[in-house]
């Protein structure tokens, strides 16, 4: 009877590979033109010199599509179009950012090398968790705990206005969010995560957080 | 205060409010590690520290 069933397993199994290699696929074509779409409203916004309550403006929209829109529309065609604007979104509240370190003598090689090395960690840990295909699910309790308590060091932090601790805070939150790269990559290849648009947004959102504190941490610990 | 100040502040309570339910439903659910997937976990973890300490280092 087993040996009669080989054929229908192997079948599954090989249904399910394909499907994970799909989502892989998709995800990271979605990831690739939602970034490139991003540096275009980023630049846009830069242009244009957005005032410098834009950023606010744009995490707010950004986080209500993310929370009561996305939700409903991520198993559809128009939740391709809610990705586009939640990235595009983003991407006008960096210009101001990006304006005021080009204000910086080595402002431009700062933002260059935030970029990179967040190309870097992105790849890297992506690479791990893809060549590995280790299962860190595990770490999720852990990340969303460490989410809660830098939101409220970050809270604090906005009445105390302590340099000390702006630095440890953007150094936890690039260590939070490398680990959500494992962490969402490995959902990927373990079939935890079946929707690519779901997936594109949760990458999109760690790599967005590691180039922003990494490049507040090079400002602070830059001499200039 | 400035109302910046204040927004952001009110930002981060509504991600609070929002997130909490869900990180202890996380806590609660998310599988046990053994201390191999522990390690795995770190060394890359550990690599990025060293890299953006290098970078800082760099500017």
């Amino acid at each position: 009877m087993s040996t009669m069933n080989r054929p229908v397993e192997l079948a599954q199994s090989q249904s399910a590979v394909l499907e994970v290699n799909k989502v892989l696929k998709n995800t990271y074509a979605l990831l690739s033109v939602t970034l490139l779409f991003s540096a275009l409203t980023a630049y846009i916004s830069m242009q244009m010199e957005m005032p410098g309550f834009m950023p606010l403006v744009a995490t707010f929209g950004a986080l209500g599509l993310i929370w009561l829109v996305l939700p409903r529309t991520a198993n559809s065609a128009a939740g391709i179009g809610v990705v586009f604007a939640i990235t595009g979104l983003l991407g006008l509240g960096l210009g101001p950012i990006l304006n005021n370190y080009l204000q910086m003598s080595n402002g431009s090689q700062l933002i260059m090398t935030s970029l990179g090395g967040t190309g870097v960690i992105f790849l890297a840990l992506s690479g791990y968790a893809l060549t590995s295909k280790r299962d860190f699910s595990f770490m999720g309790g852990m990340l969303v705990a460490g989410i809660v308590l830098v939101l409220i060091a970050s809270l604090a932090n906005i009445f105390m206005a302590i340099p000390a601790l702006s630095l440890a805070i953007s150094a936890v939150i690039i260590l939070i969010m490398s680990g959500f790269i494992l962490h969402d990559t490995s959902r990927i290849i373990n079939g935890g995560e079946r929707n690519y648009i779901m997936a594109t947004v949760g990458l999109y959102l760690s790599l967005y957080n590691i180039f922003v504190n990494l490049l507040m941490l090079l400002g602070i610990m830059s001499d200039d | 205060m400035d109302w910046m100040k204040i927004f952001s502040a009110i930002l981060i309570v509504l991600m609070l409010v929002y997130l909490l339910p869900r990180a202890k439903d996380m806590i609660k659910n998310s599988p046990k590690a053994s201390g191999n997937d522990l390690v795995a976990a770190l060394i890359p973890l550990l690599l990025v520290i060293g890299f953006v300490f290098l970078l800082i280092k760099s500017v």
